[in-house]
């Protein structure tokens, strides 16, 4: 395919050219950050400023950044080992991510927390479900799947109310959406890297200092104890290096893909029929998800695949075929809607001519599509 | 022209979508998924429903440079092909689910999926060989006739065929097939072939109708009535059997004994001698044809199972129902197979075996 069209950041984002810079510089000598000789404070020494850097930019402290291999071993490691003293039950909302929803599966004591039609956390009935025996509650800052944005701060608020701790998965709000930690009131936050044009392969858990999180896999007490193994310090510096720069055009960025994200919903919505947005205000700027009733989203997937444009689902795929999204099920959609549902998702490379192009071609795309179905 | 290959992860069908590509088509590879739990089919025998062979036909395409998606027809597939099949035994009849596939699956469903989504043809790796001519596309057996796979397409019409491709049935030996794979850097080139029926991927086909249809003792009886031994099921006995009968009473001619016919709703295994299953005369409903539809009687050759011969016989049509007539008997055909009828090495058409008669 020439010329191809990526809309499918959220999925994960090109490296930034100045983090493979910056992790080729790193790559290119030796040391591990444990060791005392020349070389292995040479990486720390790389190492800390990465921390320092990313914690700069999350509003965090430095010690509070416990760096993990993605998003999905932070948020595990909050899920698993973070509670309030003496209080077994988790409270998770109907829509997170995979790496938290799974985790949910295996405890004992669950409250999922339910969200309104447009995505977003139902705050009331959330708070009815929280009480004294819930240890943690973790809600995602940025749906994943709808770009839809939780009230975090809220949520930390009533979690705090009763003794609780709380948690979120900002994942996709880090490097999108201005992510202060200490101003949100969380206790834990996960992030990843290659969500913001960092590498695959490095997130990090940030953990309210005081607050005590009880390891999930055990060896030589790296990051404060709370999580063994070398750490990967040519990532760390892709991380922070791409986090920087992500973070100091945020605004500029925000306001750019909110206008190609409106731009999208507004031409879908008019030109092709019994299409209805499943992203709905407050939302990221750059996740738009949309029904196209009566298709297979895999069909249309293909069609634009052969065009050149890369979307998604958002949603998990077992051996290669697609399930209905548990978020949209959650929101309400029927099987059938939540079957015939694409994300897009924008990054620095999206313009209003991708935009543009892609919506030449969808309406095509889409009877086509219907006609396969 | 814009082809969707079917690749089952197989050497055959890679192959079959590798030359399309080389001859300068537009190809897309689809994996069908057909087991609701894929999972379940992990290990053990090769069957066409495994993670594992979803995985290799990815890397066969990631190797042809194509692009690959899987698609799902578990549904349609437990409906039109698991359930027919275990009915079909429920019933005392004898069915074909690779046929039965081919029919309502990979040239129906899919095929029809892939046309409206653009796709001019669908392509397998089936051995057989088709032809154009102006008045249409006929489907004749492939060059290596110990391959030849035209039996279990003999299902098809006139409009499926038109949007059939099968490259390796031109001129190709399996060997051959396997030695072009390995050429191409294909990593399933070694890969064992298929041969039990994917959805029951132990072989035990009796164990399967049973966990689905229960155990419903009755008598094994000989063509008289007389009861000569019980069964578990008549599900597990098809025409032509032998082994698996368990007579308690000996034949008094001391020579082996045969399942002549199955009764589910008597609940009875009628066995005699080889003689008793003699056929000359198949009766068939529901006929297909591959061409123009055929009427009145001719010549033809007459297949009834996926390995069998091709026997000479008198073919009569008359409105949705087929008569055969053998030159020679027959043993051991069953109704619910197929017969399909060939003119030379042309496929001309199928029906499915409703009785038989001596």
């Amino acid at each position: 395919m020439t010329g191809s069209t990526y809309l499918d950041h959220a999925a994960s984002s090109p490296v930034l050219p100045e983090a493979a810079a910056a992790m080729a510089a790193e790559l290119g000598r030796p040391g591990n950050p444990s060791s005392l000789h020349a070389a292995g404070r040479a990486a720390r020494r790389a190492l800390e400023e990465a921390r320092e850097s990313l914690a700069a930019d999350l509003g965090a402290r430095p010690a509070e950044v416990v760096f993990t291999s993605g998003g999905t071993e932070a948020n595990n490691l909050a899920l698993l080992g973070a509670r309030a003293e003496g209080r077994g039950e988790v409270a998770v909302s109907a829509i997170e991510h995979p790496s938290v929803a799974a985790v949910r599966q295996r405890l004992a004591e669950v409250a999922v927390l339910p969200v309104h039609e447009t995505g977003h956390l139902d705050l009331d009935r959330a708070t009815g479900l929280l009480g004294r025996r819930t240890g943690l509650v973790s809600v995602m800052w940025v749906n994943n799947e709808t770009g839809a944005v939780q009230p975090v701060a809220a949520v930390a608020e009533r979690a705090h109310a009763v003794g609780a701790l709380a948690h979120s998965d900002a994942v996709q709000a880090f490097g999108h959406l201005p992510v202060g930690f200490a101003r949100s009131g969380l206790d834990l936050l996960s992030v990843s890297a290659h969500k913001l044009g960092g590498p695959v392969g490095i997130g990090a858990l940030v953990v309210r200092r005081g607050v005590t999180v009880v390891p999930t896999g055990f060896g030589g007490g790296q990051e404060a104890r709370l999580r063994s193994g070398t750490v990967p310090v040519a990532l760390a510096a892709g991380f922070a290096t791409a986090a920087r720069v992500a973070c100091g055009r945020l605004e500029a960025e925000a306001r750019r893909l909110s206008a190609l994200r409106d731009r999208l919903i507004a031409g879908a919505l008019a030109t092709i029929p019994d299409t209805r947005a499943n992203t709905a205000e407050p939302c990221s700027p750059a996740i738009v998800n949309l029904t196209f009733a009566g298709v297979r989203a895999d069909d249309v997937l293909l069609l634009l695949d052969a065009a050149g444009f890369d979307a998604s689902t958002g949603s998990a795929c077992t051996a290669g075929v697609h399930q209905p999204s548990e978020v949209l099920l959650a929101m309400g959609r029927t099987s059938a809607a939540a079957s015939a549902s694409l994300r897009f998702s924008f990054g620095p490379d999206t313009t209003t001519g991708s935009i543009d192009a892609l919506l030449g071609l969808l309406p095509g795309i889409v009877e086509r599509a219907r006609s396969a179905s | 022209m814009r082809v969707l290959a079917a690749m089952s992860g197989g050497v055959d069908s890679a192959v079959a979508a590798a030359r399309l590509v080389d001859a300068g088509h537009d190809v897309v590879g689809v994996h069908l998924a057909l087991s609701k739990n894929p999972e379940a089919y992990r290990s053990g025998a090769r069957g066409c429903c495994s993670l594992e062979d979803s995985h290799d036909a990815r890397r066969a395409a990631d190797a042809l440079g194509i692009p690959f998606y899987v698609w799902d027809f578990a549904e349609r597939f437990a409906e039109d092909v698991v359930a027919d099949f275990v009915n079909e035994y429920a019933s005392g009849r004898t069915p074909n689910p690779c046929l039965r596939c081919n029919e309502k699956i990979k040239f129906a469903a899919v095929l029809a999926r892939g046309r409206a989504l653009g796709f001019d043809a669908v392509a397998t790796g089936h051995y057989a060989r088709l032809e154009s001519s102006p008045a249409g596309v006929s489907l004749h057996r492939s060059a290596e006739p110990a391959k030849d796979q035209s039996y279990v397409l003999g299902v098809l019409d006139a409009d499926q065929l038109r949007h059939s491709l099968f490259p390796l049935g031109a001129d190709t030996a399996k060997a051959a097939v396997r030695a072009e794979a390995a050429a191409r850097g294909l990593t399933l080139a070694t890969k064992p072939d298929s041969h039990d029926i994917c959805f029951i991927p132990t072989g035990d086909t009796a164990g399967f109708l049973s966990a689905r249809l229960g155990r419903r003792p009755g008598d094994i009886v000989d063509e008289r009535g007389e009861v000569l031994g019980a069964h578990d099921g008549t599900h597990r006995f098809t025409v032509g059997q032998r082994h698996g009968l368990h007579l308690s009473v000996p034949a008094g001619d001391g020579r082996p004994r045969y399942v002549l016919g199955v009764d589910p709703v008597r609940n009875t295994v009628t066995v005699g001698p080889k003689q008793s299953l003699a056929v000359r005369v198949i009766e068939g409903i529901r006929p297909t044809w591959t061409g123009q539809p055929v009427s009145g009687a001719w010549r033809g050759l007459v297949q009834v199972r996926a390995h069998g011969d091709a026997m000479p016989a008198t073919i009569e049509v008359a409105a949705d129902r087929v008569r055969i007539q053998l030159d020679e008997p027959a043993y051991g055909i069953a109704p619910g197979q197929a017969a399909v009828s060939y003119d030379g090495d042309r496929v001309v058409g199928s029906a499915t075996i409703s009785s038989t008669g001596a």
